[in-house]
């Protein structure tokens, strides 16, 4: 058993001047306070990766730099999944007894320690080296792909898919740390700059600086238990040549690992925080988790579904398209501003229930996924 | 484990696009290994394919990483069902459309040859 005991999270966007190791810092002093824990409670260390920091060891790095001595300690790389990665770790981890207080961090200058060129290029080599990579495709073109196949096989529009940014950014209107806040229509989004068909500008998200963490114990140590009830993974390939049929993809067989280990359904979700990269990538993922039907998610957008105010609000921080995406703190932001509605802390953003929550990352092109479900106990 | 080959395709230069056979469980590949992935047997046979394919899907790249690849914009990055039954990434004709059946001829992209399909005239 674990229970999520404290989240920390900075403001997206421009934070000019500071490095890969001020953020996590920042971050992770956030969240332990947040715990209400002090540094040398602290006894398992998980990090992520930094491209703008690239090293061979950087948990010892951070570790030393912030002034803790954990008894397990390393970094992972999962892409885009690393995250929730580390947050599965993490309770297998504390579940197994090897540390109580398991400390997870990331966070990254993407934004401001490099130029925009270097960390769309430094992406696109999740490409194959050989055989993908010499073609010149980009990571929007990695998932224009997909999502020319996806709109083909499921009558997707580029309408359709416009609905998840406009949506994002209506809920990172609400967020003061949100990186982009200012309204968008459909129309907005299919004027925007063409990027790789079918994707344009507003459907990819941007690229931040910020930080995220948070801390996963061995008992509640708040009057609110924020109790992990399992969590499963599905790699099936690496690279989208690779990949295999739309409806054999990861997301639904690591959903179906994680509904058997924690006992629980979409029936019992009442919050969902989900990745998305791109427009494509969330709504792929929302119809592999079954939270809509095959072609259907964008309807259940406009119909107002995931809303704040909806059946099943959907990240309500505004996202990865909006709050932004800072790499490996992108979607740890997902499971902070989880924790915070679990917990009744969301402020104007607070949605009426959130006491189950499904959450899902997925790195590379859709080639590693993890699910998790979080339950709020007394 | 065996010693790989270098490849004889557009990878190194040459006007063709090699997968290979296993020889004992009959799979192919396209990225090339001293084994087959499927089973595990060593030393795939190497074959060449026909250049023939259905269109599986599309990508119009318009924003490039690299000044190099800037200089082509726009690009038609399109994933391939070949004939012989393996999926591979390529160029094509910016018309392209899923399911259109296609054949690859070859092109200059950055300074390399890259395989590049048409749709065919039947």
């Amino acid at each position: 058993m674990s229970y999520i005991t404290g989240v920390g999270l900075t403001p997206f966007g421009k934070h000019e001047g500071s490095s890969t190791l001020d953020l996590m810092s920042t971050a992770a002093e956030a969240a332990i306070a947040d715990a209400g824990l002090k540094r040398g409670d602290i006894d398992g260390f998980l990090c992520g990766y930094s491209t703008t920091m690239p090293h061979i060891m950087l948990a010892t790095v951070f570790a030393e730099h912030f002034g803790i001595t954990p008894s397990y300690a390393h970094a992972i790389q999962v892409g885009g999944a690393t995250g929730m990665a580390m947050a599965m770790l993490a309770h297998t981890l504390v579940d197994a007894g090897v540390a109580k207080h398991v400390l997870v961090v990331g966070g990254e200058n993407r934004l401001t320690g490099q130029s925009r060129d270097a960390s769309i290029q430094a992406l696109a080599q999740v490409g194959h080296p050989t055989y993908e990579v010499p073609l010149g495709p980009t990571i929007p073109a990695y998932y224009g792909l997909v999502a020319s196949r996806y709109m083909h096989e499921y009558g997707v529009t580029e309408e359709d898919l416009a609905e998840f940014a406009v949506l994002m950014r209506a809920h990172a209107k609400t967020h003061p740390g949100a990186q982009f806040y200012e309204a968008i229509t459909v129309a907005d989004v299919m004027a925007s700059k063409p990027i790789a068909s079918p994707l344009k500008l507003l459907d990819c998200c941007p690229v931040s600086d910020g930080g995220a963490a948070f801390v996963v114990s061995r008992e509640p140590t708040g009057e609110i238990g924020i109790r992990v009830r399992g969590a499963a993974q599905a790699h099936t390939h690496q690279h989208v040549t690779a990949a295999p049929a739309l409806s054999e993809l990861g997301a639904e067989i690591a959903l179906a690992r994680a509904k058997a280990v924690s006992g629980l359904q979409i029936a019992d979700v009442r919050y969902a925080a989900v990745y998305d990269s791109f427009t494509i990538t969330l709504a792929m993922l929302l119809e592999d988790l079954g939270l809509a039907g095959r072609g259907e998610a964008a309807a259940r957008v406009r119909a107002g579904h995931f809303g704040r105010d909806g059946a099943m609000p959907l990240n309500t921080h505004g996202g990865l398209l909006s709050y932004g995406h800072c790499g490996v703190g992108g979607a740890m932001a997902h499971l902070v501003e989880t924790h915070l509605q679990m917990t009744g802390r969301a402020g104007n953003r607070q949605v009426r229930d959130a006491s189950v929550a499904l959450l899902h990352g997925d790195g590379g092109v859709l080639s590693s996924h993890v699910s998790m479900f979080l339950e709020r106990v007394r | 484990m065996s010693q790989l080959k270098p490849a004889a395709d557009w990878t190194t230069d040459v006007e063709a696009i090699s997968y290979q056979c296993c020889a004992l469980c009959h799979e192919v590949q396209y990225f090339r290994r001293a084994f087959c992935a499927a089973c595990g047997a060593t030393d795939p046979v190497d074959t060449i394919a026909s250049g023939e394919g259905t269109v599986y899907a599309t990508s119009l790249v318009l924003r490039a990483a690299t000044p190099e690849a800037r200089a082509h914009v726009p690009y038609n990055i399109v994933l391939i069902d070949t004939a012989e039954g393996f999926r591979m990434m390529a160029h094509g004709d910016p018309s392209l459309a899923i399911g259109d059946k296609v054949q690859a001829r070859y092109t200059r992209f950055t300074g390399r040859l890259v395989p590049y399909f048409e749709r065919t005239s039947s």
